[in-house]
């Protein structure tokens, strides 16, 4: 078997840095330690560097289990950038909330080696054991406030629901294998091309369940009643890597099994499962926004949205072409940016025990703190779709994917509720801006959050001029 | 020289709104100074357009094209022709007006209130200067973020309602609009081959899609611009947000956003959907002729003067949309200079108004009386801001309102005289309700012992209505020397019209580049 060992690299590093290495170090340390923190913090940027320099590098390794540079080296960028950022804010947060272990980083490395080969996966049992990796590192993380009881609830209902979804991908595997008597993307794409599937109606369940199985991951309707309330209860900083990282990973898984289950370069009709997914996504937009008008807890509100983005990201599922998909990789990098940023701050202004997460208490937040409801407003405006901010590309790709596909309908029905979520992400703007003070104000000093949030803003800012940096690396077009 | 002027006249104010980002917070005077030298300078600078403009054709001038987007071939396409070089013109001026008016009237977070005003022109003339659909559409919504918060953190009591009400009317609008602009590049790739957000190339392939394509597409654009001028039914959010802006937010609102509707109509439904502007004149029309009624007899029983104007807006572009729609040369020449005047004399009008409300903190009719005793001066340059506004001859707004009612009447299209006719009495309502108000507040005996001892106007408040009203009195003695830009770029859009739709169906147009 040849070994693509370049190519490689970085799954390579993140699996030895964290099992081989990082766990011995942890094991010669107490509490918490900077050494760690600064070796995952480490590992992490070598990674994405590695990632980076793979690029162009394309090729499968593994006996073609492993798909190697592209696009899967665009999102490992991603996860190590979302990983590095959700860890620089997150020392100062967890000290704050008397939780800083080294344990916690550990997690949040190997949730971020398990997307990284949700991405690489072309296999579907890879792709599990990535899926798993990722959600059991989550269901630790949700959970990480041990004396939070919301954080516990979070934690215990993430875990029961998420064991269900993954009870869903398993079975939606298993006919898949059934059907097609291969786990291989690849050698499934073919068979549906070809049309010579054994049971072609097991075929189509199989894709189904797999549909539903991800559709909890990404928090898509109907399986998405249980992102509200664990994003909610999760330390705040484990809500922004979750609803961003985890989200764009299980989109990376959705990409490469859908281009498999749904070629769309030659051969036949997926109109129905199309259909299907945009019914889905027409209603997941509509449900969180319209939800998140309702909320006046700005987590709660942000988690709402998080479910319509997921919406709005299937439209690049349903389009069913190379735009749709390219136009995928751009809105998860951009809406990480934007909402890893919006909750960091979330994070900043909350304190102990649950407090500061009212949208009343966000009221004069201008007068207070200008910059932090600065860049709070523009990811506000960026999350709503206004340009010139990177979220308005975002949602402008997805909408040139879907007319192209033949989806002008859902591209009206997504503009609806891009104006419903106008109304809440500029209700939040309204009170930092045009509210008097409420209260006596406090805000922790930024310290290392403030180059996470200085990057987002960077990142939302100069992708919103210059849409075309990225679009060259994620697009074939 | 043009092209240099032209980047100039888009990019000071950007520039300005981060040179103020750097002044410290509390140099207040240092912030309103740099504010305006930067308004002044843009100003001067696009003064420099004109010499080198080429009057005798219609064609885009001091075109520039960088390339921006590659996937989707958008560019940062910019260039003028006559219709937006008296848009420009208008904006640069009516700028360093209203920030004149704001050194007194703003008394909180300066520094944010000068940079969202220069980011707000810079959007306003990207809109008019934008030659390509996509570069378009990110200007128009950038101006919303500007002028949201603009209303929403100085504007009067109900400030938070009203700013979120303008952001929603124009977003759904706009959003919509987007769409429209997707859908028309792809359709248009069946006929030029390439996807393209080009405005000149799309200008071509526009009137060449299916009908019922065409007619969607209209609609999508038009509704965006409708809510904008804001034509009747679309108009509700115009007085919420002119009575609770503060008062340079109101003079930018009359004087430059409304227009942006009406450019973008001439712009962009007249010029790429030519037919279906032909068959839906009828319609839009009899919308313009009520909204001209509708808009007079609602100010005419308002009490708050600030609402009185508001409303007066919605009757004046009416006219303007009337003009548009005739598909005349006459009427839209007419409705061009309308524009121009409206903002000119709707911008006056405001900053009267404030000027009142600075010294008595109220904008009820009923609280004042016999100020032209107190405020000789005041009185004087109101009283012709008022009379230009009701469109007496010799001043701007009869010009503009005679022209697009004579193209009305003889319109091709509307074929009917009686749009004209009903629209002319709303030049006679004008007159009643502004009359009336101006009789109430100016004249008669002044018994309110608040009144008593009013100061006349301020050096600076002199100096923001002085250039106004030399503007009236030009554009009402003289207006070819404002007419004369713009009549070829006008006369080539209304000969596109006709060209498709009177010159038979039949018509073929290969699409070639337009001439540089």
């Amino acid at each position: 078997m040849h070994i693509d060992l370049f190519g490689s690299m970085p799954l390579v590093v993140i699996w030895l840095a964290l099992g081989a290495v990082g766990i011995v170090i942890q094991a010669f340390t107490k509490g918490e330690s900077r050494l760690v923190y600064g070796y995952y913090l480490g590992t992490l940027v070598l990674t994405a560097v590695l990632a980076a320099l793979t690029y162009s590098h394309a090729g499968s390794t593994f006996g073609g289990m492993i798909t190697l540079g592209g696009s899967a080296a665009v999102f490992d960028v991603l996860f190590c950038a979302a990983g590095v950022m959700t860890m620089l804010a997150a020392r100062d947060y967890l000290e704050r909330h008397d939780a800083n272990l080294d344990e916690f980083y550990t997690m949040l490395v190997s949730a971020v080696a398990g997307m990284m080969l949700m991405a690489h996966a072309r296999n579907l049992v890879v792709l599990f054991v990535g899926v798993e990796l990722m959600s059991i590192s989550f269901y630790v993380m949700a959970g990480f406030l041990r004396t939070s009881i919301r954080s516990v609830e979070a934690a215990l209902k993430y875990f029961l629901l998420g064991a269900f979804a993954s009870g869903f991908l398993a079975y939606g595997m298993a006919l898949l294998y059934g059907a097609t008597g291969s786990l291989d993307y690849a050698q499934i794409m073919t068979t549906v091309q070809q049309g010579s599937a054994l049971y072609p109606t097991i075929l189509a369940v199989g894709g189904v369940l797999l549909a539903v199985g991800l559709s909890f991951k990404i928090a898509a309707f109907p399986f998405h009643q249980w992102a509200p309330d664990v994003y909610e209860g999760a330390p705040t900083v484990v809500t922004a890597f979750m609803s961003t990282a985890g989200k764009a990973a299980a989109f990376s898984a959705f990409l490469a099994i859908f281009a498999a289950l749904m070629p769309f370069t030659e051969g036949g009709d997926h109109r129905p499962m199309q259909m299907a997914l945009a019914v889905i996504s027409a209603v997941t937009m509509l449900i969180g926004n319209i939800t998140a008008v309702a909320q006046s807890n700005v987590k709660r509100m942000l988690a709402y949205s998080s479910v319509a983005h997921a919406g709005y990201l299937l439209m690049g599922i349903v389009a069913n072409n190379q735009a749709g998909h390219s136009a995928i990789i751009f809105y998860a990098t951009v809406y990480t940016f934007m909402q890893l940023g919006s909750f960091v701050i979330v994070g900043l202004l909350e304190r102990k025990n649950d407090g500061f997460l009212q949208l009343e208490d966000y009221a004069g937040l201008s007068k207070r703190h200008p910059i932090l409801a600065g860049v709070l407003a523009l990811f506000m405006f960026s999350l709503a779709g206004i340009p010139p901010f990177a979220g308005f590309w975002g949602k402008y790709f997805l909408f040139y994917a879907a007319i192209d596909g033949g989806f002008t309908w859902l591209t009206i029905v997504a503009v609806a509720s891009s104006v419903i979520s106008v109304w809440f992400y500029l209700g939040l703007v309204a009170k930092m801006y045009f509210a008097e003070p409420s209260g006596e104000g406090h805000v922790a000093p930024s310290g290392l959050a403030g180059v996470t949030l200085a990057v987002c803003t960077a990142a939302v800012v100069l992708l919103g001029i210059f849409p075309g940096i990225l679009n060259r690396l994620v697009g074939i077009w | 020289m043009g092209v240099a002027a032209l980047l100039t006249t888009l990019f000071a104010p950007l520039a300005g709104a981060a040179a103020i980002a750097l002044i410290q917070r509390d140099q207040k005077r240092a912030i309103w100074t740099t504010a305006l030298i930067v308004t002044v300078f843009t100003f001067i600078a696009s003064l420099f357009l004109l010499p080198g403009f080429d009057m005798t054709t219609a064609e885009m001038q001091y075109r520039l094209d960088v390339q921006w987007i590659a996937a989707i071939d958008a560019g940062f396409r910019i260039g003028i022709d006559g219709t937006s070089l008296l848009m420009v013109l208008l904006t640069t001026l009516i700028m360093p007006v209203a920030l004149l008016s704001s050194v007194h009237s703003i008394k909180k977070m300066e520094k944010e209130y000068y940079a969202l005003m220069l980011l707000l022109q810079f959007g306003m003339t990207g809109v008019f200067l934008a030659l390509d659909t996509f570069l378009f559409y990110v200007f128009w919504e950038l101006i919303l973020i500007p002028m949201y918060f603009i209303i929403g953190i100085w504007g009067g009591k109900d400030r938070v309602y009203a700013a979120i009400k303008f952001f929603l009317y124009t977003l759904v609008g706009s959003l919509l609009m987007l769409v429209a602009i997707l859908w028309l590049s792809f359709a248009a790739q069946q006929h030029l081959d390439v996807f393209t957000t080009d405005l000149l190339k799309l200008r071509l392939a526009g009137p060449l899609l299916a009908p019922d394509l065409q007619m969607w597409l209209f609609l999508a654009f038009a509704l965006s611009f409708f809510i904008k001028v804001p034509l009747f039914p679309f108009h509700t959010w115009l007085p919420d947000a002119h009575v609770q802006a503060p008062t340079a937010g109101s003079v930018i609102l009359a004087g430059v956003l409304l227009k942006l509707g009406t450019y973008g109509l001439i712009r962009y439904n007249l010029d790429l959907f030519p037919q279906t502007s032909a068959e839906l004149s009828g319609i839009i029309s009899a919308l313009a002729v009520f909204g001209i009624i509708y808009g007079a007899l609602v100010a005419m029983v308002q009490t708050d003067i600030k609402k009185l104007v508001a409303y007066s807006s919605v009757s004046h572009m009416g006219f303007v949309v009337l003009g548009i729609f005739s598909l005349t040369v006459t009427g839209v020449q007419g409705a061009v200079i309308q524009m121009v005047n409206h903002g000119i004399s709707t911008g006056a009008l405001f900053l009267c108004v404030g000027v009142l409300y600075e010294r008595r903190h109220t904008r009820e009719i009923a609280d004042y009386g016999g100020i032209t005793n107190v405020m000789p001066r005041f009185a004087v340059l109101f009283t012709i801001s008022m009379l230009a506004s009701v469109g007496l001859p010799g001043l701007n707004g009869f010009v503009g309102e005679f022209l697009t009612l004579m193209g009305a009447f003889v319109s091709p299209f509307l074929r009917n005289p009686w749009y004209a006719v009903i629209g002319a009495s709303g030049v006679i309502f004008a007159a009643v309700y502004l009359l009336w108000m101006f009789q109430r507040v100016m004249f008669g005996t002044n018994d309110n012992p608040e009144n008593h001892h009013l100061r006349d106007l301020s050096r600076i408040e002199y100096w923001q209505l002085v250039p106004l009203v030399i503007l009236m009195i030009w554009i009402g003695v003289a207006p070819r020397t404002f007419m004369d830009y713009s009549e070829k770029a006008i006369q080539q859009v209304v000969g596109h019209v006709e060209h498709f739709k009177l010159g038979g169906a039949a018509a073929h147009v290969v699409p070639t580049e337009p001439g540089k």
